[in-house]
């Protein structure tokens, strides 16, 4: 039994740092190559030294493929590549491509000119990291050597998001990445075909939560948002700086405009315009309606929203401020919180998830202080909101994927564990499949059904079909070849005796039974033939029964009926060995007839 | 495999493969070179054109042919709505189409034709590119055509014309078959068309009815264009069609993709193989910077897509250079916006360096900033308030049609042809010039021909062809040698058997099929214990449940059979004749002792008297006669196949 074995080395039962090993057919394939953001030291990349504890990595690993441009998903990536020395190929989408060295550029500038790391991938690597991957489209089919093959679906999460498909010999995998299967207001939702992979490794940020309607949640957010700048307060709004950011910026712009608010809105960055070029150039990666009113107007072009200068902290009265990064864990979203953090009328809104031990993490479980690195300690009296607007699939969502592309086997990651737990619970009663959630390091093997291919001669699906096809329709009527397989340089075919004689070169020999019945009946013989006809024809439903003259043959089964006029008839009944079943039934068949 | 042909016109082509009980349809090109017979379509009235001449054949005297033709310069036209030559509808039932496969967009423009009212119920593939400069070529189209002013009073079609060509004169006497062509299509059954139409990506395996993959692998000729890959197990036929091996903006062929088919189908090579595009472009360049010096303006009649982003690329920057950075440059077309912005985003589809380029992030086409400078802009029509209000001579136009019948271009050298400081330089390879301009003579504008057609030409695709190695090849008749007696004329020429096709054509290709592939589960893998037949060959009889399940096919386990019914077993395959002392032997084992043999030349007989039983061993058969008794028979086969050597 051939099997596919799994190895989480991040996002087992976790979120955070997702790498997944994943092995089948022989061939090693690292979903994901990701960060995380909770983490200062060596627990923030994956472990690589599971994978060999020394010597070169490339060798055992034969390609890498990366999801998204979130860190958590690609961070590590120039860590594997320029410092721990993996050579081998890298897959990730063309937005992906772009877009990666940025954020993690941005990232490294956070860890090494803020927090003084070192010991940290430096800019060059991250170029020379990037130059080393292989961008692909959807839907392409990428063979990555003979046996390896890799397409990525549309996953919507954020832009170039992917999920990928991969397959070695008759084995093949879904990985989700993140995704999202309800589109918004720049994304599409995630799209599979029927592919039915042997295992469906699926994100589970959101196993349990059922979210309500998006509509809802907008609205939400934007009275939220709308209520305390009326107040004179100011909101911050961390975000990422692709992704989600762009879909509220469309939120509030149209907001803005509808509601005729004069109150400031900043996007804290000076990537701001050159995101929003990606998304212009990218747009073939958004949803319908972006994509349909580009040319007339681009969605991107925000009247309301200009850029942020840190100047603008101190300034009185009310603003609405998108800052990086996401989580509060560092850089100037972090920054802006210390100051408006201790005023009631201010308001920090959570449009995502947060890992553990990030600012972000602590405020939204309650935290009423903050302490940082500096014993500095900053009271948390603004108002905290968590507004789930990370585009990741719910339950439901889930739940559809695994409806859509039917696995054999689904394989959770990228969540916790206790979530998890009754995610596993509701798919395996649900589908009636086998559900692994495999912790960090843990093994999890899969067994998958045996299928060889093997090449059939056309001669004898055609003598197979004409014969089925000759019998009155009946989809529970069992469909049997008969053959002779032939094994040749480790491939197999097929085939038909007499092509098989042919094939090898030598004669067949052939065994023939003749045996006679004598039949006292008057008249001429092919009389006797046609009732003998109708005879068999009753006896032996689905079989092919032909006549001429005084010879019938049933199949490969001849019969032959011989004598004058009113006198006696002798019956002769020939077959080959391979017939005798049919053979003697017949024979049978007339010998009782006779008696 | 049947291939046939249902175009005339090799580089607008339509093939119809029939292969594994399917209809592929390999592009459906529209012939519009039947438009050069008719009179411009101006989208303002045209006094000169409304004022010319009405022509009567000499000696003839019908009503019905009354006002259908007009005479300019010696040159006789139908004044009507101008007709296509759309693919030959009679050869291949159109609803009994399975799939249609686009190359690139110039090869679309067909499809409503075939899909629309013919009860197409099949599946149109083509890339994304493909599919949405297709529609603005299409939408340009239907608006060009029926948006004619009617200056030429053709608002009904002239029919009669058509049954009266032996009296007309040449050209329109040569029209190949008019009565087959046909109006062009509403709006609504363009869009209704193109609906129908899945976008695929390059190297996507599409599944094709369980049948076979179709992949679509990029041909180098224009954003999005494709050659097909019909692959199934045991086959494969590869269709190139509008391929390109020069380096311009669309992403290079991918000629791997297409090595060691069994059958090679080559359409749509270039149209011009005497110019080579780049020394047009040049031409081109110095003919517009000649002109525009002298204080001329250059008019272009182009496609909305297409050589329009080489030639806005290398024509501002040779201006540039030539100290005219102060012209103009306009696009005029329904689509013009639409397509210069979707050029834009097509980051995937563009050459490795034009793709670098997104990743800064920067527009991959230079005219995107071009606009933003306000140096090239863009209209829907001539007489838009805007354009009309910021247009300054002398500048550089582009707009369609390039066949000068219908669209702008046809106003623009109606104002232009007698001032002989403007020139009409034609880069469009689709139509001979000099009949493009036939209905404009006299003419004092400059005209100059600068064809840039960047397909492959005749040795580019010889060597093509002999890289890629098919089996078989297959080509519209007009890329053979020329028949004897004719001039010699450039030609494929390939070591392989070639088949050649002329519209109406159905012509059988060579690929046998004689292999299925299915899956064998290890159920019964396991069950089966192959045996030395000689070395590196082993067999065993297998007995198997086929399951057939959107058309691809599986082997288990069979079940057993119900008790009663006989069902056929899995063949022995004996490879010689018995021995017959050995025969006798087990016969005596299985307590017949009695057998007497009498040898002759050609095998022996065996008689058991006790039996009634008659054994005739011979070199390739054994065949027993013996009577009803069951018992004696089975005794007797026990006895024949233990010494039978077989598999």
């Amino acid at each position: 039994m051939p099997d596919i074995k799994i190895t989480p080395l991040g996002a087992g039962q976790d979120v955070g740092r997702s790498c997944i090993l994943l092995s089948m057919g022989g061939k090693n394939i690292m979903l994901d190559c990701g960060m995380h953001m909770g983490y200062n030291d060596e627990r923030r990349f994956p472990d690589f030294s599971y994978i060999v504890p020394e010597g070169p990595i490339t060798s055992q690993i034969d390609c890498v493929i990366i999801s998204h441009f979130h860190l958590d998903h690609c961070g590590a990536l120039p860590y594997m590549s320029e410092m721990v020395g993996y050579t081998g190929p890298i897959y990730m989408t063309h937005p992906t491509k772009a877009i990666a060295p940025i954020l993690l550029e941005d990232m490294r500038k956070v860890a090494v000119e803020r927090k003084g790391e070192s010991n940290f991938f430096t800019s060059q690597m991250i170029k020379d990291c990037i130059k080393k991957v292989t961008a692909v489209t959807l839907h392409q089919s990428v063979m990555v050597d003979n046996e390896l093959e890799i397409k990525a679906y549309y996953a919507g999460h954020v832009l170039g998001a992917a999920m990928f498909w991969i397959r070695v010999g008759s084995q093949s995998v879904v990985y989700t990445g993140d995704y999202n299967m309800t589109p918004d207001r720049h994304l599409g939702a995630a799209w599979i075909d029927k592919c039915r992979p042997d295992l469906l490794i699926t994100e589970s940020t959101y196993a349990t939560t059922i979210r309500d309607s998006k509509r809802c949640r907008e609205r939400d957010f934007l009275k939220k948002v709308h209520e305390c700048v009326e107040k004179g307060g100011k909101v911050l709004i961390p975000v990422f700086a692709l992704g989600r950011a762009q879909e509220l910026c469309i939120l509030l712009e149209t907001y803005w405009e509808r509601m005729n608010l004069k109150y400031p809105v900043y996007f804290a960055l000076g990537l701001t315009e050159k995101a929003n070029n990606y998304y212009k150039m990218f747009i073939t990666w958004t949803n319908q309606k972006i994509r349909k009113t580009f040319v007339q107007r681009n969605m991107f072009d925000f009247k309301h929203i200009k850029p942020f200068d840190k100047s603008y902290i101190d300034n009185p009265g009310a603003m609405v401020v998108f800052a990086t990064p996401g989580m509060l864990h560092a850089g100037l979203s972090l920054n802006i919180f210390k100051k408006w953090a201790p005023y009631e009328q201010n308001m920090v809104i959570m449009p995502g998830f947060c890992v553990q031990g990030t600012v972000g993490h602590k405020i939204l479980n309650g935290a009423k202080k903050v302490e940082f690195e500096n014993r500095q300690v900053v009271e948390v009296k603004m108002a905290v909101e968590y507004m789930s607007f990370s585009a990741h699939a719910d339950a439901k969502g889930i739940m559809q994927l695994i409806q859509y592309c039917e696995p054999k086997n689904v394989l959770l990651v990228h969540g916790e564990a206790q979530k998890m737990e009754f995610l596993k619970d509701k798919i395996e009663k649900e589908f009636k499949i086998n559900c692994y959630m495999p912790a960090n390091g843990e093994t999890c093997t899969i067994n998958t059904p045996t299928k060889i291919p093997i090449d059939v001669s056309l001669r004898l699906l055609k003598a197979e079909a004409v014969r089925y096809n000759a019998q009155p329709p009946d989809p529970k009527r069992r469909r049997v070849v008969n053959g002779i397989l032939c094994v040749r340089d480790n491939r197999l075919s097929l085939l038909d005796i007499d092509e098989m004689c042919d094939e090898i070169g030598i004669n067949r020999h052939i065994i023939r039974f003749t045996s006679t019945v004598r039949f006292e009946d008057a008249g001429p013989s092919v009389k006797t033939a046609e009732k003998l006809k109708t005879l068999l024809s009753e006896k032996l439903e689905g079989w092919t029964i032909t006549i001429s003259e005084a010879n019938i043959s049933v199949e490969s089964v001849l019969i032959k009926v011989e004598g004058d006029e009113d006198n006696t008839k002798n019956i002769y009944v020939s077959w080959t060995n391979q017939d005798e079943d049919l053979g003697s039934y017949i024979l049978g068949l007339l010998q009782s007839m006779v008696q | 495999m049947k291939l046939y042909c249902l175009s005339n016109d090799a580089a607008k082509p339509c093939f119809v493969l029939s292969f594994k009980e399917l209809l592929i349809m390999l592009d459906c090109g529209l012939s519009a070179h039947s438009v050069l017979n008719f009179l411009p379509l101006p989208p303002v009235p045209s006094t000169r054109l409304a004022s010319l001449p009405n022509y009567t054949p000499p000696h003839l005297n019908d009503p019905l042919l009354e006002g259908e033709l007009k005479e300019c310069c010696g040159r006789v036209f139908v004044d009507s709505i101008p007709e296509f030559c759309p693919p030959l509808d009679k050869v291949v039932d159109f609803s009994q189409l399975d799939v249609i496969l686009i190359s690139n967009y110039t090869c679309m423009m067909a499809l409503p034709f075939i899909t629309e009212d013919t009860g197409f119920k099949g599946q149109v593939y083509a890339t994304e590119p493909t599919l949405q400069i297709g529609r603005f070529y299409l939408e340009e189209l239907a608006e060009w055509v029926s948006g004619g002013a009617g200056g030429a009073g053709g608002a009904g079609a002239a029919r009669r014309w058509k049954e009266l060509l032996h009296v007309l004169p040449a050209p329109l006497a040569l029209a190949a078959r008019p009565r087959s062509w046909r109006r062009l299509f509403s709006a609504a059954a363009l869009s209704r068309a193109l609906a129908r139409v899945r976008v695929v990506g390059y190297d996507e395996r599409v599944d094709v009815y369980g049948a076979l993959d179709a992949t679509a692998v990029s041909s180098g000729f224009c954003l999005g264009s494709a050659n097909w890959v019909l692959r199934s197990a045991h086959e494969k036929v590869a269709y190139v069609s509008g391929s390109s091996t020069l380096t311009t903006h669309p992403r290079p062929i991918n000629q791997a993709a297409l090595r060691g088919a069994d059958v090679l189908i080559l359409a749509a090579l270039t149209q011009t193989p005497a110019h080579n595009p780049d020394h047009m472009l040049g031409d081109l360049c110095v003919h517009a910077t000649v002109t525009l010096r002298a204080g001329g303006s250059v008019l272009c009649p182009v496609y909305p897509s297409g050589v329009l982003y080489d030639l806005l690329e290398c024509l501002s920057a040779h201006l540039d250079t030539a100290g005219l950075a102060g012209v103009p440059l306009y696009v005029v077309s329904p689509v013009a916006d639409s397509s210069l912005a979707y050029s834009n985003i097509l980051a995937e589809w563009v050459s490795v360096g034009k793709q670098a380029r997104v990743y800064l992030p920067e527009e991959p086409f230079p005219h995107a900033a071009l606009v933003r400078a306000g140096r090239l802009k863009h209209a829907r029509s001539l007489h838009d308030d805007a354009f009309s209000a910021d247009f300054r001579q002398p500048c550089v136009v582009f707009c369609g049609h390039p066949s000068l019948r219908f669209g702008a271009a046809v106003h623009l050298v109606e104002l232009w042809a007698s001032n002989p400081a403007h020139a009409i330089i034609f880069t469009e390879p689709d139509f001979p010039y000099l009949d493009a301009l036939a209905p404009f003579q006299p003419l004092a504008m400059k005209a100059f021909h600068c064809p840039i057609d960047t397909s492959l030409n005749y040795s580019q695709a010889n060597k093509l062809v002999r890289e890629l190695r098919p089996r078989e090849l297959a080509l519209p008749e007009q890329y053979a040698a020329a028949p004897g007696g004719a001039a010699p004329r450039p030609h494929i020429a390939a070591d392989v058997p070639t088949v050649l096709l002329r519209r109406g054509a159905a012509r059988a290709l060579g690929a046998r099929r004689s292999m299925a592939r299915a899956t064998l589960s290890g159920a019964l893998a396991a069950r089966v214990a192959p045996r030395d037949v000689r070395a590196g060959l082993r067999a065993a009889p297998l007995q198997a449940a086929l399951r057939v399940r959107d058309r691809r096919v599986s082997l288990d386990v069979a079940p057993p059979a119900a008790p009663g019914a006989p069902r056929p077993q899995a063949p022995r395959l004996d490879c010689s004749a018995p021995d017959v002392d050995a025969l006798v032997h087990a016969l005596g084992r299985e307590g017949m002792p009695d057998a007497r043999v009498e040898r002759s030349a050609d095998g022996c007989i065996l008689h058991l008297p006790r039996h009634d039983t008659l054994v005739h061993v011979e070199r390739h058969a054994t065949h027993v006669f013996c009577q009803g008794d069951a018992a004696v028979r089975q005794a007797l086969r026990r006895a024949i196949t233990s010494c039978l050597p077989h598999v």
